[in-house]
């Protein structure tokens, strides 16, 4: 490794600090800006005064707003979430234990399933570029890109799961199942898969089918787009025609020559899109009942959870950022302009 | 036009067509020419003669919407026109390479020099073992003045000129009977460019190789090339020795191409000679000779019939109605002395 290329990453490190910092201030700002306060949400309109200022007490709410706010960041900083503030008080790092695994257990597939459709359908579009297969695909990824998630959800439903029933409607797994099903990390998938469940284990994968597919189709369109824009102007570069100047297959300069160069673009769209992702995660969770993140971020927002929002977004950030400096690390490895 | 083992290259009657919207445009038009064994040719003419897709011509590399409407072209013997693929692939790179304008952008910017070099050995020769392959790389780099430890660098990390010669290097390394460099010095410095030119030369007296020197610049072209093409609007004018041509140009378009370029001794006084006239558009090309509405020679002749390529003197072929004779030529012929 050369320095310059360690001086690349570590710099790359330290700045994920202060974009995360900016991103849970933001949110420890606007939800105190936000019109509502946990204490008249949880207690209801008619609550005495004094009870409530006991309960604001209690949880420190009642200190300058600075004193929070540096208790607050010196919470993130040690992992210690405390406990939501409403509905129970439990101790945020338990929810998200469970609904952190099932967000990503819902996203995983997702991105997967939206980079390799989406590159392999964009480099297909443009190696037949103009062709009538060029024009469906280019037709279907805007057709996906502007459908919003919810709608596209519930069509998959209605087809899916009402008029031909093969499919489950909504949840994780099957209700009656839950019963004797025990989690032990959170991610069905793989507990199921530990306990030898494979009765649960079907129920899992085929409840997840269809979130995942909305979610990951949701995201395709920009895929296939940016793939195929950057295949097209890759096959026009002056290597790829100087290697068929020397005999290389084309093959070769397609897939190997080509390809290699579009995953540059590519990967940075991966990481910006994770983003996108889990904010689409959101919208899919409330759209088939998902008890992930997404719905508890919901869920807790009404609530003017204070404590429970900001732990769930400041996991959030957390992710997009690691995903993002990933992908810089990645960058860094495919394309030797960074390296060096 | 000779046919014996000198001639490495025969191109007979070689036309190339754009198909646009406007209508076919004749970017090469019945093109005639030989390219001898170890020879420097240069290719010259303005922007847009078609030098260029000539000099695809000659590797098959005319991509739609272009395309080769007619003619041969015969290389060592074998007829290219009649390659299928496989057998054009093993063609360029084992027999002919190609060098480009922009060193920048004509190597993979995710590859290493040797990368290159060993993909190049390997796709021709399946089953050369790896380190011959990189013995052969290294023995090679160091004929062309490219250090061992640069082998292992990026594109992005050499100058231009050693980038240049990367591209030589992918040429030699297969040991092609022919490279054509197409604008190849152009982007460089002139500094750059002289020592290239230079290389060029050692590279064709050691390797033994021919070269088509495609280039817009005269002072490149006599300074490097053994004989001259000089090429407008998708013909070839003029054809001959570097030194009869530069000293007794015969077509108009040639003396008037050698009167334009710039002198450092230019005094004050004297202007620099323009042609008069653009080139044509060559969707619709001018009957006749393409140059007769530029040319200051031109007769009523010239707009009605077009000159053949003629030998005048052994060795000097013009393509001219001042040379050659027809029964309802106006002027008579003027003949060459040798």
């Amino acid at each position: 490794m050369s320095s310059s290329l360690r001086n690349f990453l570590i710099t790359r490190i330290f700045l994920t600090i202060p974009m995360i910092w900016i991103l849970i201030t933001m949110v420890f700002i606007v939800m105190r800006i936000l019109p509502g306060d946990p204490i008249r949400s949880q207690l209801g309109p008619k609550v005495s005064e004094e009870q409530a200022m006991a309960l604001r007490e209690r949880l420190g709410l009642n200190r300058p707003l600075y004193v929070q706010y540096f208790d607050f960041l010196w919470k993130m900083v040690t992992l210690d979430f405390g406990t939501a503030l409403t509905q129970g008080e439990r101790p945020i790092i338990d929810e998200l234990g469970e609904k952190l695994p099932a967000t990503i257990e819902l996203t995983v597939p997702a991105m997967i399933f939206t980079a390799i459709f989406g590159i392999v359908s964009g480099a297909y579009a443009a190696e037949k570029r103009k062709k009538t297969i060029d024009y469906g695909i280019r037709l279907f990824s805007i057709a996906v890109y502007s459908i919003p998630i919810f709608f596209m959800g519930l069509v998959f439903q209605i087809i899916f799961s009402v008029r031909i029933p093969i499919l489950p409607l909504a949840g994780r797994m099957d209700t009656l199942m839950m019963t004797n099903f025990r989690p032990i990390t959170h991610f069905y998938v793989l507990d199921s898969i530990l306990q030898g469940n494979w009765a649960a284990f079907r129920s899992c994968i085929s409840h997840l089918i269809l979130p995942s597919l909305t979610l990951g189709l949701a995201l395709t369109g920009v895929f296939i787009r940016l793939t195929r824009v950057n295949m097209i102007e890759m096959l026009q570069a002056d290597f790829i025609t100087a290697g068929r100047a020397r005999g290389l297959p084309e093959r070769r300069l397609v897939y190997k020559h080509a390809l290699r160069n579009t995953f540059i673009p590519i990967l940075t769209l991966i990481g910006l899109q994770f983003a996108i992702l889990l904010a689409g995660a959101v919208l899919t969770e409330t759209t088939f009942s998902w008890p992930g993140m997404g719905r508890y971020l919901v869920d807790r927002i009404e609530l003017r959870d204070y404590t429970a929002v900001q732990a769930t977004i400041g996991v959030f950030a957390f992710f997009v950022a690691i995903i993002s400096l990933a992908m810089d690390f990645l960058y860094a490895f495919i394309d030797p302009r960074i390296r060096y | 036009m000779m046919s014996n083992d000198k001639v490495l290259v025969q191109v007979r009657n070689l036309s190339v067509n754009y198909h646009t919207r406007l209508g076919p445009v004749s970017a090469v038009n019945d093109v005639s020419f030989d390219i001898y064994r170890g020879e420097i040719l240069g290719l010259v003419g303005e922007s847009g003669c078609g030098k260029s897709t000539l000099g695809k011509a000659l590797m098959r590399m005319i991509m739609p919407p272009a395309k080769i409407s007619s003619g041969a072209i015969i290389f060592d013997g074998e007829d290219v026109m009649k390659f299928d693929q496989k057998r054009l692939r093993d063609f360029r790179g084992r027999r002919i390479s190609m060098i480009f304008q922009d060193p920048m952008t004509s190597l993979n910017p995710v590859q290493r020099v040797d990368e290159h070099l060993i993909e190049a050995i390997q796709v021709h020769e399946p089953k050369t073992v790896l380190e011959n392959a990189q013995e052969r790389v290294r023995t090679l780099i160091g004929r062309l003045g490219i250090q061992e430890r640069r082998l292992r660098d990026y594109p992005h990390q050499l100058s231009g000129g050693m980038r240049q010669r990367v591209m030589i290097g992918l040429g030699l390394i297969l040991n092609a009977d022919l490279i054509i460099a197409d604008e190849a010095t152009t982007s460089l410095d002139v500094i750059v460019e002289a020592k290239l030119v230079d290389q060029l030369r050692e590279i064709r007296e050691e390797f033994g190789l021919a070269i088509l020197v495609i280039t817009h610049n005269i002072a490149l072209v006599a300074e490097i090339a053994d004989r001259i093409a000089v090429m407008y609007a998708g013909q070839i004018v003029e054809l001959g020795d570097i030194t009869n041509i530069f000293d007794n140009p015969l077509h108009p378009y040639t003396i008037g191409l050698l009167s334009s370029v710039p002198s450092i001794k230019l005094d004050d006084h004297e202007e620099l000679y323009k042609m008069s006239g653009e080139p044509p558009n060559l969707t619709h090309p001018p009957s006749g000779c393409r140059f007769h509405p530029r040319c200051p020679e031109a007769m009523p002749l010239c707009s009605r019939f077009c000159p053949n390529m003629e030998e005048v003197v052994p060795g000097r072929w013009v393509h001219c109605w001042l040379y050659q004779d027809h029964p309802q030529k106006e002027r008579s012929t003027i003949k060459v002395k040798a």
